[in-house]
């Protein structure tokens, strides 16, 4: 086991690397040019050739490629991200710390819902296979992978925004703000899980040891929710987890809807505005995001299962 | 396997559902009944008429000509989208696949680095790169979703080439094009075209979703999730604006799935449908 995790540990480093390199690159590739950036930025009234080239210098952009690399990584890891192009008296860092915390109160509201309600709608349609509940259920999962988010997002904000007026339409002042976007956010990921949930119930159900515990006379209430509920969610624990990252990406789509200022809103913002150190720094924060959870729990799950480990 | 599949009837429902919406999309200028781009400001958010069979938006435009209009974007981008990326993924898949050694290590490697990163900040990336447009947007579901199918179709060509019929042509002095094309692209073909159907409709929704944040197509164009988006700004006074879009990609993008649904179940018929 501690084998596995240092080796998974160290797995890690490479993917982060190969990372942090590409969007390097990409910071690389845009059209824009740093040193006039910079130049626009200290509000120098005429651009030379040669004030763009002393720039150039004091900015090691004459340096070679891989230096240039080294050096940017020394201020990534600082957590350095540079100031943002069209706001200039604000850093990056300070662009994304502001926008996160809407974002994870967003996807942590989210976290809860799918959990709470995926669960136990998964494992009653597992044990009441083929009833009317499991079919309206099963419905339901077919009906919500085929709906666009920002179209269950705008008939949610009609229905029970302004026709029940239960929820605030847009913003972010309090927590009843969150509700409606958490709910459209955890949609998709309840239906999925629904499904996983149901599927490992039905598989585990059939097992000889659901048999053994029915021979020793165990209720089945009882083997449901000891055993067979166990052993399913062990899966989709994992699953769950390395969803989260998932979770806090997907949100994208629901900020812009609702107008909570949070990171989705931040990046779309960006991209229209051109910002790119800002979408650089999101998408390193988000590609770095999925890469830890990973990890963490693919260590987690390791460590919940036996029978993994020993194949390992 | 044909035949199994024609005996289901959802399966072809779905069929004909995709061929009809196709059909109108080709057709669009002689099925429509309006422009879809007149405006008649005095006429906006009319309800249903014999004029307008689904009212008009916040222009005056008619609603239903726009919609059988936005099947071309919507519809037709996405198949091109889903045309390229196949393309992409098969090359390299077999690539990878057939010559094996370090031509397999490199594209591999590119593979496994693609697949780690996640998708749709990727896509988002790719926009943010080459600016906004359509035809960018096109490009960075090509450049994302490619890997996958490298990935399978690789695994595919691999399990095949050790297969006694491949090496019996080759034995008898067929050359390499020749066995790719007349005996391993078949044995691929089946498993390729389930994964399609089932991504289309994945396609379809991350190209209307680019729309509606505005990445994508622009505004006069009518295309689903652009008219999602001009129907957010009225929600609050005309609702009713979000119905028929939303209707339609729903199912279109329903049609597709439960097509690879029956698709997968006919190919696979040990598999326990539970």
């Amino acid at each position: 086991m501690k084998y596995y995790i240092i080796k998974r540990v160290m797995a890690t480093f490479p993917l982060l690397l190969g990372i942090s390199f590409l969007c390097f690159i990409f910071i690389n590739l845009i059209p824009s040019d740093p040193a006039e950036v910079a130049l626009r930025l200290s509000q120098v009234p005429i651009v030379t050739d040669e004030l763009l080239a002393q720039v150039r210098a004091d900015m090691g952009l004459d340096k070679p490629f891989l230096m240039r690399y080294l050096h940017w990584l020394g201020d990534t890891v600082r957590l350095d991200f540079g100031h943002s192009y069209t706001n200039p008296s604000r850093t990056v860092l300070g662009e994304l710390a502001r926008s996160l915390p809407n974002t994870l109160i967003l996807a942590s509201l989210s976290l809860v819902l799918v959990i709470a309600l995926s669960i136990p709608i998964g494992f009653l349609s597992a044990v009441y296979k083929d009833s009317l509940f499991d079919r309206i259920m099963r419905g339901f999962v077919f009906m919500t992978t085929a709906m666009p988010s920002y179209w269950i997002g705008l008939i949610f904000m009609w229905f029970f925004a302004i026709k029940l007026r239960l929820f605030p339409i847009s913003g972010n002042t309090s927590l009843s703000h969150f509700l409606l976007p958490a709910f459209t956010v955890a949609l998709s990921y309840i239906s999925i899980y629904i499904r996983l949930i149901r599927n490992n119930m039905l598989l585990n159900m059939g097992q000889d040891y659901v048999l053994y515990a029915q021979v020793r006379g165990l209720k089945d209430g009882m083997i449901l929710t000891r055993h067979v509920l166990k052993n399913s969610l062990q899966s989709c624990i994992t699953a769950i987890g390395m969803s989260i990252p998932q979770l806090i990406s997907g949100t994208i789509v629901v900020e812009n809807l609702f107008a909570i200022n949070g990171l989705g809103r931040l990046c779309i913002a960006s991209i229209f505005n051109r910002d790119y150190p800002v979408i650089q720094a999101y998408v390193l924060f988000m590609g770095v995001l999925f890469i830890l959870f990973n990890l963490v729990f693919d260590i987690i799950q390791m460590a919940a299962d036996p029978r993994l480990r020993k194949e390992s | 396997m044909i035949k199994q599949f024609f005996q289901s009837r959802l399966s072809i429902a779905c069929l004909v559902i995709i061929l009809l919406f196709t059909l109108a999309g080709i057709f669009a200028p002689y099925i429509a009944p309006n422009d879809p781009y007149e405006t008649d400001l005095m006429n906006k958010f009319s309800s249903y008429t014999r004029e307008h069979p689904l009212g008009t938006d916040q222009l005056g435009r008619c609603v239903l000509s726009r919609l059988i209009h936005g099947i071309r974007p919507t519809l037709f981008l996405s198949l091109l989208a889903m045309a390229g990326t196949i393309t992409l993924g098969l090359v390299m898949g077999i690539l990878a696949g057939y010559f094996r050694g370090w031509v397999d290590e490199v594209i591999m490697r590119v593979v496994d680095v693609m697949l780690s990163f996640p998708s749709q900040i990727m896509i988002l990336a790719v926009v943010a790169l080459l600016g906004i447009d359509i035809r960018n947007v096109i490009l960075a579901n090509i450049f994302v979703k490619w890997a996958w199918y490298a990935r399978m179709i690789r695994t595919t060509v691999i399990q095949y080439t050790g297969k006694n019929f491949v090496l019996f042509s080759k034995s008898i002095g067929s050359g390499s094009p020749y066995i790719l094309t007349r005996h391993l692209l078949p044995c691929i073909a089946s498993e390729l075209v389930v994964l399609a159907t089932l991504d289309t409709g994945w396609t379809i929704l991350n190209i209307s979703t680019l729309s509606f944040l505005g990445l994508g197509v622009q505004a006069p164009t009518p295309e689903w999730g652009a008219m999602l988006n001009e129907a957010k700004n009225v929600v609050t006074s005309n609702p009713g604006q979000m119905v028929a879009p939303g209707v339609a990609i729903v199912i279109l993008i329903a049609a597709f799935n439960m097509l690879g649904d029956c698709m997968r179940d006919a190919m696979d018929p040990r598999e326990v449908r539970n």
